[in-house]
């Protein structure tokens, strides 16, 4: 499967070509140029997996793990190497169809969303590169590989989130994604190089010799963590998220959504056999972590107002989820023990379809309204069927209710978490009630609710072109069959194929909890008067406002750069440099200057002072002979 | 003659060149082709060198040339190369060549201009490809000489301060290097001042190694940016003029580095196990403390200058890890860093030509007026943080990868703090892109400026390939520097 390689390198020659030569070209062209190489990329991606599939299992049961590509990048020491390579196995090959095809939809999308921005054909140039460093991250032969992906993705998230160049919203969103992850990549590259010491090797199947004797790969299991915690807008390092909602929608859906913000899921997914052989106590560890950060958005979703906001809050919660559903697996029994890993797997697939469905269909609505405001809206389903169908089945998905995708891949993940602990059953249960309230207090609030009728008689919204709506229908449907896929016939913790059977009472309970929670948000956001609405945000204004300020994590953040940071390390850091070390020297030279403007006294050139000199001189070189004799 | 003496000896012939030029064009014309002459030596060099290891050389000098020059004190005028001085031609070659287009617009005393150019070339080239201590002190001392002139007429701002602080502070240090070299000179029983052959009489006494040590190290480290004897540096490079700027932070400041490596390290090996742990304190030091210093600065090249002073303490951070791969990753980085921090310079100074200001404060929205400048500073920026697929990242990852083979906790703690460097250089770089380049351009003056010329264009896509071309192929680069330095690391250890 040697072509594999043009997976990676048509979008880097695309990429190259449209930021050379971009400018150049009319801006339809740029795009064509652009969506076609994505379309070749994602014809390829589907051979690849149908091929990878269909070769079937190996003697052992597994599908195999192949290498078409593998080079030496750069040599570290004897046995240490970065590679460069490709290497296909059935997480990896899954991510190659969900990369290629949402980023097929955005490339196509963009074509009526983009119209007639300025700098259209760079846009495309940065999708490319966005899509091959995700492709190159997913593809990684080794963790060397995965982290120089990582950062390429990282930068180009930024390059896409800076888009607007001229807002400075955009710019400081930009540069806060970029360093807040680059902060926790500091952990994911320490992680790295205790990992690479210890285990002698990048490869992701470490001797279990070597593995045995470094005690510390718990350790550096916990620090890769980190990075993945950073990129996957895990709490405490989720603030750069709802902010990198600035960037253009349809780079929300791709980046912000569906492919690199479970770069961080991936990861654990990755070092999973790791984390479950030798690390299972940081395995749980993030399950806790997922799962506060999953409720923590969840409840700021319920009061954001910014529609773009509230479904960035929802993909912070859902990779909670995926989180939570790894770190639930234990090494007990490796078959049933390792469901949350093929669950969360799973609700990765059909999160990332759901959730970009959500965000084409919010650019849509933005695209018609020319806001983020869900003031600007309500009783949008009149002007805008299409989009109006295609919203409704993805929060039918996410709320998870049957037969929608979300509702297979969520009830996997509460059953993995209720054998782990009921504890952690029951909430996530609750978090995934929370879940369908708040995405359809969204649903009601952008499509029913209150209208702002002065604003749509001004300006009556429309629905959006084909080049638009295309993707959101493939989407729709997508989200609709994806559910019945055999997911746990491709993917699993051991390899082995697992037969997904549904759960009868968590199937049911989890129902229950989405339908009431459904069923609350019609009654308090469906209809054009709001009083228990309004009443609740009322009685409970504290909390509402705490909520609608994400609870102030930001303004901690803001404090510790710019009152920490700034104000006590580096201006005193900076004042330190000037005044004293070069204070010092110019110190020494005004000394010699002085010195020297002594001595020239001797020199004055009046024979009377030379007389004196001379004599005293001479005198004292006379006291001082006597004395010393 | 020897191919090797060609490198200083085509800027002298560039000089006489220069000296007999009538006009502008000719002195162009003079500087291209020389630079160019250099430019096409430096990459055939690299092959020949590639070429002659392929066929089996094992020495670890080649093309080695010894002459008398004064024999009693066995000075001689001794040239070889190793993969590092290669490694080392090769950047100051492509730093000239650039720096030369870069200088395009130069208008006042231009042949004189050219002429204090190319002496500082002379020593840069003689510097890098000598083997004998005194040899390589002259060369050195050539180099810094001319800096005092180029910035004290040519540069800009309070020049003459700082080109007395500079010229000084590096004297100072090569009062120190002065002492050194006679020390080890003696220590080794007076016979030689090869380099090599010192090595391997190896027969320097540890007292007084612990004496020498220091003082070379400190020598060469003034250059190298060493906290803390490192503030020439943001007054220099704000003052000079834009090629020199170049060609400082580009070559010279590596010379420190280099000198370090080769004459502190490799002849004074087991003081340098001793006192290895001050040194490295210092060097973490400078990457931390000039990271935050350039957070707060204001004038670009000031954040340029602090910037660099992190960079390069890494550098002299990782030569003394005393590992194959920390001191490979100690070359490429100077290769890396003499690059991007070349590039920057000749963008600020093609900024600042237009704008007449480097204050951030002034500047904004430059993207809208000046694209091609802009997108060549985002790169140099990108670059500078540690971007896979240009060529920080790889000489950051194998410094970072080699330290932390040291496994005691010294040294893994101060690796650590290295590390979080890369950090705190997003933060400066991005606070600068997002505000010089990014916004809406406030000043209407502003909005009628030009974008690059062709010569400038051309120097800065130039350094961009190269950039670009160590950042994707780091092999053949990282293979032609391991193989020398791993023979002086052996030595080292032994």
């Amino acid at each position: 499967m040697e072509y594999t390689i043009l997976i990676l390198l048509l979008p880097f020659v695309s990429f190259l070509f449209l930021g050379l030569a971009g400018m150049k070209l009319r801006p339809v062209v740029a795009g064509a140029i652009g969506t076609a190489v994505l379309a070749v990329v994602a014809v390829l991606s589907y051979t690849t997996a149908w091929e990878y599939f269909s070769a079937g299992r190996d003697a052992a049961g597994l599908y195999p793990t192949l290498m078409p590509w593998n080079t030496v990048w750069l040599p570290i020491s004897g046995d240490l190497h970065i590679d460069l390579g490709i290497l296909l196995d059935p997480i990896s090959v899954m991510m190659l169809v969900v990369i290629s095809t949402v980023s097929l939809m955005v490339h196509i999308y963009s074509f009526g969303y983009m119209k007639g921005e300025r700098g259209f054909q760079r846009y495309y140039a940065f999708l490319s590169l966005f899509t091959m460093s995700m492709m190159g991250l997913v593809v990684a032969t080794n963790i060397f590989q995965m982290y120089l992906f990582w950062e390429l993705v990282g930068v180009s998230s930024y390059l896409l989130i800076g888009f607007y160049y001229t807002k400075p919203e955009a710019i400081a969103a930009s540069k806060k994604a970029f360093i807040v992850t680059r902060f926790a990549d500091l952990g994911f590259l320490i992680g790295i190089l205790v990992h690479g010491y210890y285990a002698g090797t990048f490869t992701f199947t470490p001797a279990a010799t070597t593995l045995a004797a470094g005690v510390m790969i718990p350790l550096a299991l916990g620090l890769m963590f980190i990075g993945g915690a950073g990129k996957s807008a895990m709490f405490p390092l989720h603030i750069w998220l709802p902010d990198a909602m600035e960037g253009p929608t349809p780079v929300s859906a791709l980046i912000h959504a569906a492919t690199m913000v479970v770069a961080g899921v991936y990861l654990v997914a990755r070092m999973f056999p790791l984390f479950i052989g030798y690390a299972p106590e940081v395995l749980h560890w993030t399950a806790y972590i997922g799962a506060f950060t999953a409720l923590y958005a969840a409840v700021v979703a319920c009061v954001q107002s910014d529609i773009k906001r509230v479904l960035a809050f929802s993909t912070i919660s859902q990779i909670g989820f995926m989180i939570v559903a790894l770190g639930v697996c234990t090494s007990n029994d490796p078959h049933t023990g390792g469901l949350g890993y093929m669950a969360s797997m799973f609700h990765l697939f059909t999160h990332a379809m759901f959730k970009a469905l959500l965000f084409l269909g919010a650019g849509a609505i933005i695209h018609a309204v020319h806001s983020n405001e869900m003031s600007t809206m309500g009783g949008l389903r009149k002007y805008m069927p299409l989009t109006h169908i295609t919203f409704l089945v993805a929060c039918l998905a996410i709320a998870g209710i049957w037969p929608f995708s979300g509702f297979f891949s969520k009830d996997e993940i509460l059953t993995a978490c209720f054998s782990f602990s009921p504890v952690m059953g029951w909430v996530m249960t609750a978090i995934a009630g929370l879940t369908a309230f708040y995405m359809f207090r969204l649903y009601y609030g952008i499509f029913w609710g209150r209208e702002n009728r002065e604003l749509h008689a001004e300006h009556t919204p429309h629905e959006a072109p084909f080049t638009m709506t295309l993707p959101l229908l493939i989407l729709a449907a997508v989200t609709c069959v994806a559910g019945f896929i055999p997911f746990g016939q491709f993917v699993s913790a051991d390899g082995l194929p697992y037969t997904i059977h549904i759960d009868g009472s968590v199937a049911t309970l989890s129902l229950c909890v989405a339908v009431v929670a459904i069923a609350l948000a019609t009654w308090m956001y469906a209809r054009e008067k709001q009083p228990v609405a309004d009443r609740l945000a009322e009685r409970f204004s504290g909390l509402h406002r705490a909520a609608y300020h994400r609870f102030y994590i930001d303004e901690v953040y803001q404090f510790i750069t710019h009152r920490v940071i700034f104000a006590c390390i580096s201006t005193p850091i900076a004042w330190f440099d000037r005044h004293v070390v070069d204070g010092f020297l110019n110190l020494l030279a005004t000394a010699t200057n002085g010195a020297s403007c002594l001595i020239r006294q001797m020199q004055s050139g009046s024979v009377q002072r030379y007389c004196i000199w001379f004599l005293g001189g001479a005198l004292g070189l006379t006291i001082l002979i006597l004395f010393i004799c | 003659m020897n191919i090797l003496s060609l490198f200083p000896a085509v800027p002298l012939v560039m000089m006489l060149g220069l000296w007999l030029s009538k006009s502008r064009r000719q002195i162009h014309a003079v500087m291209v082709v020389g630079s160019s002459v250099l430019l096409a030596l430096a990459v055939w060099l690299v092959f020949h060198y590639l070429g002659l290891r392929e066929a089996g050389e094992t020495a670890q000098m080649l093309l080695t040339k010894s002459v008398m020059w004064y024999a009693p004190l066995h000075i001689h005028y001794a040239v070889g190369v190793d993969g590092i001085s290669v490694a080392m031609l090769l950047l100051s070659a492509i730093i000239v060549f650039t720096g030369t287009f870069a200088s395009w617009q130069m208008q006042k005393d231009v042949k004189a201009y050219f002429l204090w150019f190319c002496l500082l070339s002379v020593g840069v080239f003689g510097f890098f490809i000598s083997v004998d201590l005194f040899t390589m002190f002259m060369f050195y001392e050539v180099a810094l000489i001319p800096m005092y002139l180029l910035i004290g007429v040519w540069g800009s701002g309070r020049k003459e301060y700082s080109a007395m602080k500079l010229t000084l502070m590096l004297m100072g240090g090569s009062a120190l290097l002065l002492i050194g070299i006679l020390g080890i000179y003696f220590g080794a029983g007076a016979t030689t001042m090869n380099v090599q052959e010192i090595a391997a009489l190896h027969n320097i006494p540890v007292q007084l190694q612990r004496i020498w040590f220091p003082l070379v190290f400190v020598g060469f480290g003034v250059l190298g940016a060493l906290f803390p004897f490192h503030t020439w540096s943001p007054d220099g490079h704000a003052s000079a003029p834009t090629a020199v700027s170049m060609l400082h932070a580009g070559v010279l400041m590596k010379l420190g580095g280099y000198g370090c490596f080769r004459v502190a390290m490799y002849l004074l090996p087991e003081a340098a196990h001793e006192l290895s742990w001050i040194f490295i304190i210092l060097t973490t030091i400078s990457v931390v403390y000039g990271a935050f210093s350039a957070c707060v600065q204001t004038d670009l090249k000031y954040i340029n200058a602090y910037s660099s002073v992190s960079h390069c303490g890494l550098v002299l951070f990782a030569i003394l890890m005393m590992n194959t791969t920390a001191s490979t990753g100690a070359i490429l980085q100077m290769l890396s860093h003499g690059l991007m921090t070349a590039l920057f310079f000749a963008l600020i100074g093609m900024i600042y030509g237009r704008t007449h200001t480097r204050d951030v404060r002034q500047l904004s929205g430059l993207m809208k007026v000046m694209p091609f400048l802009a997108v060549g500073y985002v790169i140099a920026g990108l670059a500078n943080l540690g971007l896979p697929g240009l060529s920080g990242f790889v000489a950051e990852m194998t410094i970072f990868n080699g330290a932390f083979m040291n496994d005691d906790t010294f040294h893994r703690v101060v690796t650590v703090i290295a590390c979080t460097s890369i950090v705190i250089t997003a933060v400066y770089i991005l606070r600068v892109v997002g505000k010089i380049l990014y916004g809406t351009c406030e000043n209407p003056e502003h909005l009628k400026l030009s974008d690059a010329t062709w010569d400038e264009r051309f120097a800065v896509i130039c350094l961009i390939v190269a950039i670009a071309g160590m950042g994707l192929a780091p092999l053949w680069v990282s293979d032609m520097i391991r193989g020398s330095v791993s023979e002086l690391i052996a030595h080292i250890l032994s």
